[in-house]
């Protein structure tokens, strides 16, 4: 078990290897380089003076020693610097990443918990109301635009019926005592956490509900109930433990989608994740944050990625000996 | 290889009628026009094509003029209002149809392109072909895709075929895959070995064996892509990163964003087009997979 972990971890450093190689070459597509926007910054430069800095910056070596040089820099944590914010990339990113991932995680709890519990009840009964409701709920979760919906969240529930704050991640000034701060976060982030999570809540839905209606008809199931068990024994202990592998597989896959997902609603509900960031950076033309942001969602895709991995291998024992 | 021509086909007995590829299509033609849902998604998505094509001739207002006081609620003149600079609502959803649709269609046929090249070459040549383009795929997956494509836009410039570009690079991975399992699927069954053991061509084999048997997931997958494709465009859109020169509903939304709480019909009502859009996208969908799936119906 332990060799196929390291397996998937090497695995996954190739991968932001490799994403860091297409920053790279990004950076090479780019109308101009870091020179070109220091002197218009500066209001223009004389040619000698550009190629000196050229030089200083080891823009004049070759492309594939620039690709190595850049490379072992991000690597080694060094994401650059922010022409616009002052400040490097790297503390940016850690500024902002932790409101993204708690997003994240949270609407994708939710979802999970929420969408599975509604998939179940409408698995036992498969004409019934909860079942029309997973079909409608699964048909708008597909048609609408997540920032669009979080708009009109807002709308009715911050404007017309004001029970939550519209914007930020806290008050200002701060509550005073540990808990009270606590309590003003989890306030600000009940509306963007319930959009987020609704698309999704939708999916998960429909996939436990497909499942859970497989596995009820197998033949262990069957003997659990005839060796007298209670139907609440069934459902949750055998059955759903079962049909929750999907989920997991789809949960895991769902967070690259996810994270697009919250930098739209970070962007309606002005929470300072990355969402703003990268918004800010694109206005800017403040290309090594914009390429940050994308280096540091593919860093919590694999993160997560093999996060799922683990789960499942926990969960699905008949996979735990292979690698 | 002296042999110049193409080796013909025998024609194939069906022992059971419904095995007959016509008769398979007709009955699925049949079970989809009986589905109440899918007919009514074809009927509204057909007039919101019909408001694209000569919506602009009827209405000749230029989406971009201003024509009354900025933020006017819904009115008898200004049937939808205005927006924070005084142009009409309706006007640029009417004009804001043909780009909005022509983007998303253009994208999702890129993103087609992509999707089914790859997953093709690598479900039809497996060995390493495919494992190289399955690693590819990997990679492109931990990149989330609307971030990937904000980044791609911001360095190529805001022109509509960058968006197109960004969009068909961002989400051809599902396709691919898709198509890679269901030609995986059939390859090995036996007219397409009885094909492969009269000689035909490989390109051949691809595209007039395979990928007509593969087509009914195929058909549903590309059905859903395209609504998707149209909630993607208006993110991006919404974002500012858009072609200057045109209005799409999610512009128009984005345009609209600091001034929602002053005038919630500047941004409800060009959001409500692209959920009606994409609403009647679902359910033809849903129908395409009932007639397709019977069997599966109500999963």
């Amino acid at each position: 078990m332990s060799t196929a972990i390291v397996q998937r971890i090497v695995y996954g450093l190739l991968l932001l290897i490799a994403v860091i190689t297409l920053n790279f070459l990004l950076i090479q597509l780019a109308p101009g380089d870091v020179v070109d926007v220091l002197l218009t910054e500066a209001g223009g430069g004389d040619p000698a003076v550009a190629a000196q800095i050229r030089a200083a910056y080891g823009l004049d070596q070759p492309v594939y020693v620039q690709l190595l040089t850049y490379l072992a820099k991000m690597l080694t944590g060094d994401l650059g610097y922010s022409y616009y914010f002052d400040e490097p990339v790297l503390s940016l990113l850690l500024d902002a990443l932790p409101a993204t991932v708690m997003l994240v995680l949270s609407a994708l709890l939710l979802a999970m918990v929420i969408g599975t519990l509604l998939g179940v009840i409408a698995a036992l009964r498969p004409q019934g109301l909860s079942s029309h409701i997973v079909t409608v709920l699964s048909l708008l979760g597909y048609a609408t635009p997540v920032f669009w919906l979080g708009m009109m969240v807002l709308l009715l529930f911050s404007q017309y019926l004001p029970w939550f704050p519209a914007f930020g991640m806290r008050t200002i000034p701060m509550p005073e005592t540990p808990l009270a701060r606590a309590l003003d976060v989890l306030h600000h982030m009940v509306l963007p956490t319930f959009t987020l999570s609704i698309l999704y809540l939708a999916s998960y839905s429909r996939l436990s509900r497909a499942s859970m209606l497989d596995v009820l008809g197998s033949d262990y199931i069957r003997t659990a109930r005839s060796k007298g068990l209670a139907e609440y024994v069934v459902i949750f202990k055998h059955a759903l433990k079962n049909a929750a592998l999907p989920i997991v597989t789809i949960a895991g896959l769902q967070v690259g989608s996810v994270f697009s997902g919250a930098v739209l609603v970070e962007t309606v509900f002005s929470l300072p994740g990355v969402g703003p960031l990268l918004y800010e950076s694109i206005l800017r033309r403040d290309y090594p944050v914009m390429l940050g942001v994308l280096f540091g969602a593919a860093v919590t895709t694999v993160v997560a990625n093999i996060i799922t991995d683990l789960v499942y291998r926990v969960l699905d024992p008949r996979i735990r000996g292979i690698s | 290889m002296s042999e110049a021509q193409e080796p013909t086909v025998p024609p194939v007995r069906f022992d059971d009628p419904a095995d007959v590829p016509e008769v398979r299509w007709r009955v699925t033609a049949a079970m989809f026009y009986g589905n109440k849902a899918a007919v009514l998604g074809i009927a509204v998505l057909a007039a919101i094509l019909l408001v694209g094509l000569f919506g602009p001739l009827l209405l000749q207002a230029d989406p971009f003029a201003i024509v009354g006081a900025p933020l006017t609620a819904p009115g008898e003149l200004r049937p939808l209002g205005t927006d924070y600079l005084g142009r009409d609502v309706l006007a640029g959803m009417i004009h804001g149809t043909r780009p909005t649709l022509i983007v998303a269609l253009s994208a999702t046929a890129f993103t087609v392109v992509i999707g089914l090249s790859v997953g093709a070459v690598a479900g039809f040549y497996g060995g390493r072909i495919d494992n190289l383009l399955m690693r590819i795929t990997e990679f492109f997956q931990v990149l989330p895709p609307l971030v990937f494509a904000m980044v791609i836009v911001a360095i190529m410039g805001a022109h509509f075929m960058t968006v197109i570009i960004a969009i068909g690079v961002t989400t051809w991975t599902n396709l691919a895959r898709l198509t890679r399992a269901e030609f995986l699927k059939i390859k090995e069954r036996e007219f397409v070995l009885a094909d492969r053991a009269i000689g035909v061509r490989d390109s051949r084999l691809i595209l007039r064996v395979l990928l007509p048997n593969a087509l009914p997931p195929l058909i549903i997958a590309v059905t859903l892509q395209t609504g998707l494709t149209i909630i993607y465009e208006a993110a991006l859109s919404f974002l500012g990163l858009t072609d200057p020169d045109i209005m799409t509903w999610g512009k128009m939304i984005g345009l609209s964003r600091d001034f929602f709480f002053d005038a919630w019909w500047s941004v409800t009502f060009p959001g409500l087009a692209i959920l009606l859009t994409t609403l009647c996208i679902a359910l033809i969908g849903d129908g395409l997979n009932d007639a397709f799936n019977p069997r599966l119906r109500g999963r």
